[in-house]
């Protein structure tokens, strides 16, 4: 029993990741119909940019977590305007390799700066491992899926409670509509990107305690937070998430009990699974699919 | 002199035949080398790409099993090289056949990811399950046809070149047929294309099969050139490498993803300085292109040397 | 009788786009399907050519059901068609396009092609032959070698009804072949379409909204309104129909 529920908690903390990126990645969907395969940089750009602060330069706590988030969202914002913006005709496959790319920049510049070798820093709180039923869980763990769960929470009341967040939904299904009623698509595309930014950024700060964090973990986060998007239904932030969890403790599951180097594949697999046979997911539903512009 | 595609060809082979004469060292016959192999892969993409229209992020699971299953046959159960990478061909194709058959209902980003999922499994296969797991193996024998062993830079230069020119003739004829009118006309419009009774479905199939068979044959030349291979080399950054071939060379253009590969080819040479910097590089150039070169170099060398021949 | 329509009905979601249509269309006549927008007249067309099959009815071609086969298999049986925004392969040359519409009557595959064998040389002599007399026919001869996008409207609707004649129809489908066009194309266009009926002897369904057009040509009319068939006869009859005024005053003052 403790065996399992120390497999279940370790699925849960990096599902939450999982589930983030997820979010992540429905954010910028949702107003722009934009994939951005760059997503998992962002959580790794967090991470690496918490130690930094708060290790290498030894600023205080907080402070290198308001800086770390702050960055991580201006890069977002520049990745925005630079790269996005510019173009005219949002043809599909531009917009997939263009997110490729600066996916492929970002980790350019992170490895320069870092190199390759893991980084670490303190947990949030110091303290023994609490144990539940005899399993042992990092109170970090508890942080993950704290934080998680409360960003969870205010993504969806701004989504669905704001107007800024109602407006950035509307651009998704078509600017030309949402510009005539007033929004201002750009500025929105802009803050979905930051947005999105920030969020990757939260869980990478979360998680490298536990997990530790390299410069190129950004691509099997992405496909696999873009897993737990498709899962729940591309444009779903409810659906990601629980997809999310789902693919952490399948693969922890998966380690723990039948073959560590599978774990990689299960997400994968899950995601085949369901493009083929509900490619609008578990919540999802098809019509949605088919009014999406791509 | 209206340029041709037979003209193009010509003056290619005779490159291709000169070549080593003027840049004779074991070096240059060994980037050239890679080159042809990245030709392979890149005008496979090509056709499916830039002619069928359909996106596919996951070359590299094609690539990684015409190497593994051409290795594996020749060197643990004696095939010889021929056999070994038509089988290796044989299996991709039915690997491609298996995944077009349920991701072609998707289209777009659902599409992308599907064959990125695909390349990522197939490489966790190799990493699992693959002799030798993520250190892969070596001793993989040599090409040799008829006795004959292509174990000099020069000689397998040319098998490559040989090879490369070959399918590109292959490839041409295609594309100028009823076949690759086929194919273009899906490109444009599936709705009108199927109303002229193209069978699309089964026309994309085809597509990914072929795209996937020039992959593995690109897979299987690399394992018996380099005689050690390991899960590495099939990642998707190799997928990446093939889409940048094929995006900054010309997608819509088979000679473009034949330039596209040359210049990645030499793109690790030419920043030999800056190693740190070259996957940073590779990401730069990838943007750069996107956004100022969007068709690719050939389509707009093309264009511009056409309206001057027209003026 | 070339093709009889049985009881098509067709829902999308929850709305009705066609209830129980029923006529014939005797061969070798031109008929026009008229009625206002929404009406359900490129639904009915989409499933005559196999884009999506009717919930309800069946579609019968010179006595063999062709309801639910696929676009492709219904080309072969010998019924093409064009489509309202025009759907052009704008990336090939206009003679490309026409050669298209001879895939359904030619067989060379993949490796024929690839090879160059003489059995795909010679067809593909054959297609280049048959596609410059199409191309010959229309008049668009001139513009053999210029990409599809790059013609104007009017040679454009022409264009794709030589692409559909290249698959050597016994039935065409035409879909709003006169929308965009001004009136001296509208009256070339009408001439070309009565040449086809006689000098090639098609059967012809022609969905239009020009009535004169319409009133020109046609041989029968059927009209549909909110997706049921509200009259069908001469275009005499038609004319005089008062459910059909109505209809039609109903949408716009022409």
């Amino acid at each position: 029993m403790s065996v399992f529920l120390q497999f279940l908690f370790s699925g849960l903390t990096i599902g939450a990741v999982y589930a983030m990126v997820g979010l992540g990645f429905n954010i910028i969907y949702n107003a722009t119909s934009i994939i951005n395969l760059a997503q998992g940089e962002f959580v790794v750009i967090g991470g690496l940019l918490m130690w930094f602060f708060s290790e290498s330069l030894r600023l205080p706590f907080l402070l290198s977590i308001v800086l770390a988030i702050t960055f991580t969202g201006l890069i977002g914002l520049l990745m925005e305007r630079l790269t996005i913006r510019p173009i005219k005709k949002k043809d599909l496959l531009l917009m997939i390799m263009i997110t490729i790319a600066v996916s492929i920049v970002l980790r350019g510049i992170l490895m320069f700066k870092f190199g390759k070798d893991p980084y670490n820093y303190s947990p949030f709180t110091e303290g023994d491992p609490i144990n539940i039923y005899g399993a042992y869980i990092q109170q970090q763990t508890l942080w993950v899926i704290g934080i998680t769960t409360l960003c969870i929470i205010l993504m969806y009341l701004f989504f669905n409670k704001t107007m800024l967040g109602k407006a950035m939904k509307a651009c998704a299904v078509d600017p030309t509509a949402a510009r005539i009623a007033g929004i201002n698509v750009e500025r929105m595309v802009m803050i979905s990107f930051v947005m999105s930014a920030m969020m990757g950024a939260v869980a990478g700060i979360a998680v490298t305690p536990i997990t530790l964090m390299e410069y190129d973990r950004g691509p099997m986060l992405a496909v696999k937070g873009f897993c737990a998007a498709i899962m729940g239904g591309l444009g779903r932030g409810r659906g990601s998430v629980i997809g999310g969890f789902i693919i952490g403790i399948l693969e922890s599951m998966t380690a723990g009990y039948i073959h560590s180097g599978a774990k990689d594949a299960v997400a994968l697999i899950i995601m085949l699974v369901i493009l083929f046979f509900r490619p609008a997911g578990i919540f999802g539903s098809k019509t949605i699919i088919d009014l999406r512009r791509f | 002199m209206r340029i041709t595609n037979k003209r193009i060809f010509l003056v290619a082979s005779l490159i291709v035949l000169i070549f080593p004469f003027i840049f004779d060292s074991a070096y240059t016959l060994s980037i050239a080398t890679f080159a042809g192999i990245n030709c392979l892969s890149a005008m496979g993409l090509c056709i499916l790409m830039g002619y069928a229209g359909q996106v596919s992020l996951g070359q590299a699971g094609f690539y990684g099993i015409g190497a593994y299953v051409s290795a594996i046959l020749s060197l643990n159960y004696g095939f010889p090289v021929v056999f070994s990478t038509l089988i290796g061909c044989v299996v991709s194709a039915l690997a491609a056949v298996l995944l077009a058959i349920p991701a072609l209902r998707l289209k777009g980003h659902y599409l992308a990811v599907a064959t990125l999922g695909f390349g990522e499994i197939i490489h966790v296969v190799l990493n699992e399950w693959g002799p030798g797991g993520p250190s892969g193996f070596g001793d993989i024998p040599k090409f040799y046809l008829f006795g004959y062993v292509f174990n000099t830079p020069l000689s397998y230069y040319f098998l490559i070149w040989a090879v490369v020119m070959t399918l590109m003739a292959f490839s041409l004829n295609l594309i100028n047929s009823r076949f690759g009118r086929a194919l273009r006309s899906m490109h444009d419009s599936e709705t009108a294309s199927s109303a002229m009774g193209v069978d699309v479905p089964s026309l994309k199939i085809k597509a990914f099969v072929l795209s996937a068979v020039y992959a593995a044959t690109a897979g299987a030349f690399y394992a018996h050139y380099v005689t050690y291979i390991s899960p590495s080399s099939f990642s998707l950054f190799q997928s990446v490498l093939v889409l940048m071939m094929v995006v900054v060379g010309g997608i819509t253009n088979l000679w473009g993803a034949v330039v596209g590969a040359i210049m990645i080819t030499l793109l690790p040479e030419a920043l030999r300085e800056f190693k740190e910097y070259d996957i940073l590089v590779y990401g730069l150039i990838l943007i750069l292109s996107l956004l100022f070169f969007n068709k690719g170099l050939v389509p707009i060398i093309l264009e511009r040397l056409q309206k001057g021949h027209r003026a | 009788m070339s093709l009889e329509i049985r009881d098509i009905t067709k829902t999308f979601g929850g709305l009705v786009a066609l209830e129980d249509i029923s006529f014939d269309i005797p061969s070798g006549l031109i008929k026009a399907l008229i009625g206002p927008n929404g009406a359900g007249k490129t639904t009915l067309l989409n499933i005559i050519s196999g884009i999506y099959p009717p919930d309800k009815g069946s579609v019968t071609y010179r006595g063999r059901p062709v309801h639910g086969l696929s676009p492709s298999e219904i080309a072969r049986l010998g019924i093409s068609r064009t489509f309202q925004h025009v759907e052009l392969f704008g990336n090939m040359t206009v003679l490309e396009n026409i050669m298209v519409g001879r895939h359904v009557r030619t067989k060379a595959g993949l490796i024929a092609c690839g090879l160059r064998l003489p059995s795909a040389r010679k067809e593909e002599a054959e297609i280049r032959r048959q596609s410059e007399e199409v191309l010959h026919y229309i008049g668009l001869s001139h513009r053999r070698d210029e990409k599809a996008s790059s013609l104007p409207i009017g040679e454009e609707r022409i264009l794709e009804i030589g692409r559909a004649l290249a698959t050597e129809p016994t039935l065409l489908l035409l879909d709003e072949p006169a929308s965009g066009l001004n009136e001296a194309e509208t009256i070339e266009l009408s001439k070309f379409i009565k040449r086809l009926r006689d000098e090639r002897s098609l059967t012809i369904l022609l969905v239009e909204h020009d009535m004169r057009l319409v009133m020109d040509i046609s041989d029968e009319i059927v009209v549909l309104d909110f997706g049921k068939m509200i009259a069908e006869g001469s275009p005499e009859e038609i004319q005089n129909n008062k459910l059909v005024i109505d209809a039609y005053l109903g949408e716009d003052d022409q």
